[in-house]
C-alpha cells in the first residue's frame, strides 16, 4: 500500500467518523445527564430523511439542515416525554423511537416522492459539497489545469498530498464535528451547566437539594442530543451521500454508542474511538479481504469488530467502563 | 391496599394503550392520505378472511410466540433481552447444520433434533453476555445489542463463505433433505377433514411454540426455579437474602431466553424457507419486545399479542400489495404498541389509578 492509498483511507476514515462521532457526542450528553439513549440510531434516520426531503424540495440544503435538527429534536421531546415526565423505561423509550423512525421516514418518503422510499438525488445546492481550504489543490485547480485531480494530487509532494486529501476537501459539517469536541469538553468541564449535567448524572438527589431543576437539566441535555443527531443525520443524507435512501443509518447509531462505552464517556477518547471505528468502515469500504501475516482476514471481522471491542471493553478485562451512576432511573422528586 | 383492581392492570391499561396505537396509526394513514378504515377492512380480509390469510397469520404468530416468551423470561428476572434477533440468527445457523449434515428417517426426529441444535445454538449466543451480566455487571441491554450486529456478521461470513453450496450465487444454504421438512397445517388437517389453505407457510411448529407457552407457564409460576427467578427481578437484595444466587439465576434464565430465540428457527428456517437465507430473522426477535410488553410477560398475554402481531404483519403484507401504504406501516404500528404499552405506560396508568381511587373513595 503505497502513502498515497494510505491518505485516501484515512480522507474516507474522517467523512465514516463524523456522523458517528457527532451521535457519540449526542450520547455524551445524555447519558451524562442519566438518560441512557439507544434511540440515537433513530433520531440519525429521522434527521436523515428530513433535511434530503427538505434540501430536495426547497434546493437548500440549509433548510434541509434546520428540518433534519428539527426532526430529530422532536425525537428527542418524546424521548424526554416518556423517560422524565413519565418516568418510563428509558431503553424501551429508544427502541420504539428506531423502530418509530426506521417507519415512518419510508412511509412518508413513499407519500411524498414514491420513489420506493427514497428521496430524489440531491444536486449542488441542496448538498453539503468539499470546502477547499486554502493553499489545497481542488476541484477548481483540476479546471484550471483541465486535468483530473487525482493526477494532480499524485504529482503533488507529500504534505501537499496530505494537506488536499486528508485535511481539506471536506464540506463543513465534518469540520463543525471535530469543533464540537472541544466544545463539548469545555461545556461539560469547564461552565456551570456542565458541572450540574454531569451531577444530574451522577446524583440527581443532590442537584435537586440544591434547588437545581433535574427534568430541567434533562431535558436540556437530550435537546442537545437531539441536534447533534440531527446534524450527523443531515451530513449522512446531504454530505456524505446525495439523498436518502431507506435505513441509510445502517446501525451507525449503535456503532456510536459502542464508541461512547469504549470512550467511557469522555469527549476527546469519543473522538479517537469514532476515529477508530470509522477507519474499521473505511477498511471494509475498500478492501474486500486483508492479508495479515499470511492469515486472510474476512471483510465481516471488519464490521463485527466495533461490537466486539465494545463488548471487550464492558466485560473489564481491558479498563473498566463505568458509566455514569444514575444512568437509567428516572429520578422521582420526593412528595 | 391495591391502587386498582388486578384485572384494570391487565386487560384495561394494555387494551388503551392499545387504542391510542392504533388512533395514531390511523392518524398517520389519513395524512399519507388513505382511508384508515378501509385499511383495516383489507387487513382483516387479507390476513383472517381465508384459510391462506390464517396460514399466514398463524406463520407469524409462531415466531413471535418463541421471541415474546424470550423476552417475558428474561423480564421476569428483570433482564431486557434486546437481543432475540442475534440469538434467533445464531439458532437458525444451529439448526441448518444439524438439518444439512444428519440424515433423519422421519421429520418429526429431524425436528426433535433440530430444535435441540436451535436451542443450544441460541442459549449459547445468550450465555456470553448473561456471563458478563452476572460476572463482571457488564449492562445485558448494551452486550446484548453488540451481540446482535457480531451475530449477523458471523451468519453472513457462515452463509458466504462456509454453508452456501459450489456455484450458487446467492448465499444461502443447500435446500434441507426432504425427511427435514416439517408438514405444514394443511397436510396436518387434511386427514381431519378440515380444508387449509395448501400454500400458507403454518406448520407444525406453531403446536410446539404453544406448547412452549404451557411450560413456560409452570416454569414461572409452579416450579422453584420460576420462583427464584421472580424473586430475582422484584428485588436482587431480597433474592439473596433468601438464598438465592443471582448469578446462578441469571445465567439459567438467559439460557433459557436464547434457547426460546433459538427454537424459533424450528417455524421460519425448517418450517417455512427450508434453507437458511441471510435474512431469515426479519426483525422477529425484536417484535418479541412488543409482544411480551404488550402480553405484561404472562404466556397468556404473550399468545394474544402474538396473533395480534401476527395479524398485523400478514395484514400489513396485504396492505402493500393492494393499496399505496407500504408495509413498514406495521413497523410504525410496532413502535407505537412498544411506545405507549412499555414507555408511556405511566401517562396511561396514572390517570386511570386516580380514577379507581376516587371511586373508592366515594364508596367508602
Amino acid at each position: 500500500m503505497d502513502f498515497l492509498t494510505l491518505i485516501q483511507v484515512l480522507d474516507s476514515t474522517v467523512r465514516m467518523a463524523t456522523p458517528l462521532l457527532l451521535a457519540c457526542l449526542a450520547g455524551l450528553f445524555s447519558e451524562r445527564a442519566g438518560i441512557f439513549d439507544i434511540g440515537l440510531e433513530g433520531k440519525m434516520l429521522m434527521a436523515a430523511f428530513f433535511s434530503a426531503a427538505v434540501a430536495a424540495v426547497t434546493g437548500n440544503v440549509w433548510l434541509g439542515l434546520l428540518a433534519g435538527i428539527g426532526s430529530s429534536m422532536l425525537l428527542s421531546g418524546l424521548h424526554g416525554l416518556a423517560s422524565i415526565t413519565f418516568r418510563g423505561n428509558q431503553l424501551i423509550s429508544g427502541v420504539a423511537l428506531n423502530f418509530l423512525a426506521s417507519g415512518l421516514t419510508v412511509l412518508i418518503a413513499e407519500s411524498w416522492f414514491q420513489q420506493g422510499g427514497r428521496t430524489p438525488s440531491l444536486f449542488t445546492k441542496g448538498r453539503f459539497n468539499g470546502i477547499e481550504l486554502p493553499f489545497a489543490i481542488g476541484p477548481s485547480e483540476a479546471e484550471a489545469a483541465d486535468r483530473p485531480l487525482s493526477e494532480l494530487i499524485k504529482e503533488a509532494n507529500v504534505i501537499q498530498q496530505l494537506y488536499s486529501e486528508l485535511i481539506s476537501g471536506h464540506s463543513i459539517l465534518v469540520y463543525v464535528a471535530v469543533l464540537a469536541v472541544p466544545l463539548t469538553w469545555w461545556i461539560l468541564f469547564r461552565t456551570r451547566f456542565g458541572l450540574r449535567l454531569r451531577a444530574v448524572g451522577e446524583n440527581p438527589a443532590a442537584v435537586d437539594t440544591a434547588g437545581v431543576s433535574v427534568r430541567g437539566l434533562r431535558f436540556a441535555a437530550i435537546g442537545i442530543a437531539g441536534v447533534l443527531c440531527g446534524i450527523a443525520g443531515a451530513y449522512l443524507a446531504t454530505g456524505l451521500q446525495a439523498g436518502f435512501v431507506k435505513e441509510m443509518t445502517s446501525g451507525r447509531g449503535y456503532i456510536a454508542l459502542a464508541a461512547l462505552i469504549f470512550a467511557k464517556w469522555r469527549p476527546w477518547h469519543a473522538l479517537g474511538a469514532c476515529l477508530l471505528f470509522g477507519l474499521l468502515q473505511a477498511v471494509a469500504l475498500r478492501f474486500q479481504s486483508i492479508q495479515l501475516g499470511g492469515v486472510s482476514i474476512p471483510v465481516q471481522v471488519m464490521d463485527a469488530l466495533p461490537y466486539i471491542l465494545t463488548v471487550v471493553i464492558l466485560a473489564g478485562f481491558v479498563g473498566k467502563a463505568i458509566p455514569p451512576r444514575a444512568g437509567g432511573q428516572p429520578y422521582v422528586k420526593e412528595r | 391496599m391495591e391502587k386498582m383492581p388486578k384485572w384494570a392492570d391487565v386487560v384495561l391499561i394494555p387494551v388503551i394503550s392499545l387504542l391510542l396505537a392504533a388512533i395514531i396509526s390511523a392518524i398517520v394513514i389519513l395524512l399519507i392520505g388513505e382511508s384508515p378504515m378501509e385499511a383495516l377492512d383489507l387487513m382483516v380480509t387479507g390476513a383472517l378472511g381465508s384459510t391462506y390469510g390464517w396460514g399466514y397469520t398463524l406463520y407469524y404468530a409462531t415466531n413471535f410466540l418463541f421471541t415474546g416468551l424470550a423476552v417475558a423470561v428474561a423480564a421476569h428476572a428483570g433482564l431486557f433481552n434486546i437481543g432475540g434477533e442475534g440469538q434467533a440468527m445464531i439458532g437458525g445457523l444451529g439448526l441448518a447444520i444439524v438439518c444439512l449434515y444428519i440424515p433423519f428417517p422421519h421429520w418429526s426426529i429431524a425436528l426433535l433434533v433440530a430444535a435441540v441444535g436451535a436451542g443450544l445454538f441460541g442459549a449459547a449466543w445468550a450465555a456470553i453476555p448473561a456471563y458478563l451480566q452476572a460476572k463482571r455487571g457488564s449492562h445485558i441491554v448494551i452486550t446484548t445489542i453488540m451481540f446482535n450486529f457480531i451475530a449477523a456478521a458471523v451468519l453472513n461470513y457462515m452463509l458466504v463463505s462456509v454453508l452456501k453450496p459450489k456455484g450458487a450465487m446467492d448465499p444461502a444454504t443447500a435446500k434441507f433433505p426432504e425427511t427435514a421438512q416439517l408438514p405444514s397445517l394443511h397436510e396436518i388437517l387434511a386427514p381431519l377433514g378440515i380444508e387449509f389453505s395448501k400454500s400458507a407457510p403454518a406448520n407444525v411448529t406453531l403446536f410446539v411454540g404453544l406448547a412452549a407457552c404451557v411450560v413456560i407457564w409452570g416454569l414461572i409460576w409452579h416450579t422453584p426455579l420460576g420462583h427464584e427467578i421472580r424473586a430475582l427481578g422484584k428485588s436482587e437484595r431480597g433474592a439473596v437474602y433468601a438464598g438465592i444466587s443471582p448469578v446462578r439465576t441469571v445465567m439459567i434464565t438467559m439460557l433459557i431466553s436464547g434457547a426460546l430465540c433459538g427454537l424459533m428457527a424450528t417455524n421460519n428456517v425448517m418450517g417455512e424457507a427450508e434453507r437458511l437465507v441471510l435474512n431469515a430473522t426479519e426483525g422477529a426477535g425484536f417484535i418479541g419486545i412488543a409482544v411480551a410488553l404488550m402480553g405484561r410477560n404472562h404466556p397468556f398475554g404473550v399468545f394474544l399479542a402474538a396473533i395480534l402481531f401476527g395479524f398485523l404483519y400478514q395484514g400489513g403484507a396485504e396492505l402493500a400489495l393492494w393499496t399505496n401504504i407500504p408495509s413498514e406501516l406495521i413497523v410504525v404500528i410496532q413502535a407505537l404498541v412498544i411506545l405507549f404499552t412499555g414507555a408511556l405506560d405511566n401517562m396511561v396508568r396514572i390517570p386511570i389509578e386516580k380514577i379507581f381511587l376516587a371511586f373508592r373513595k366515594e364508596n367508602a
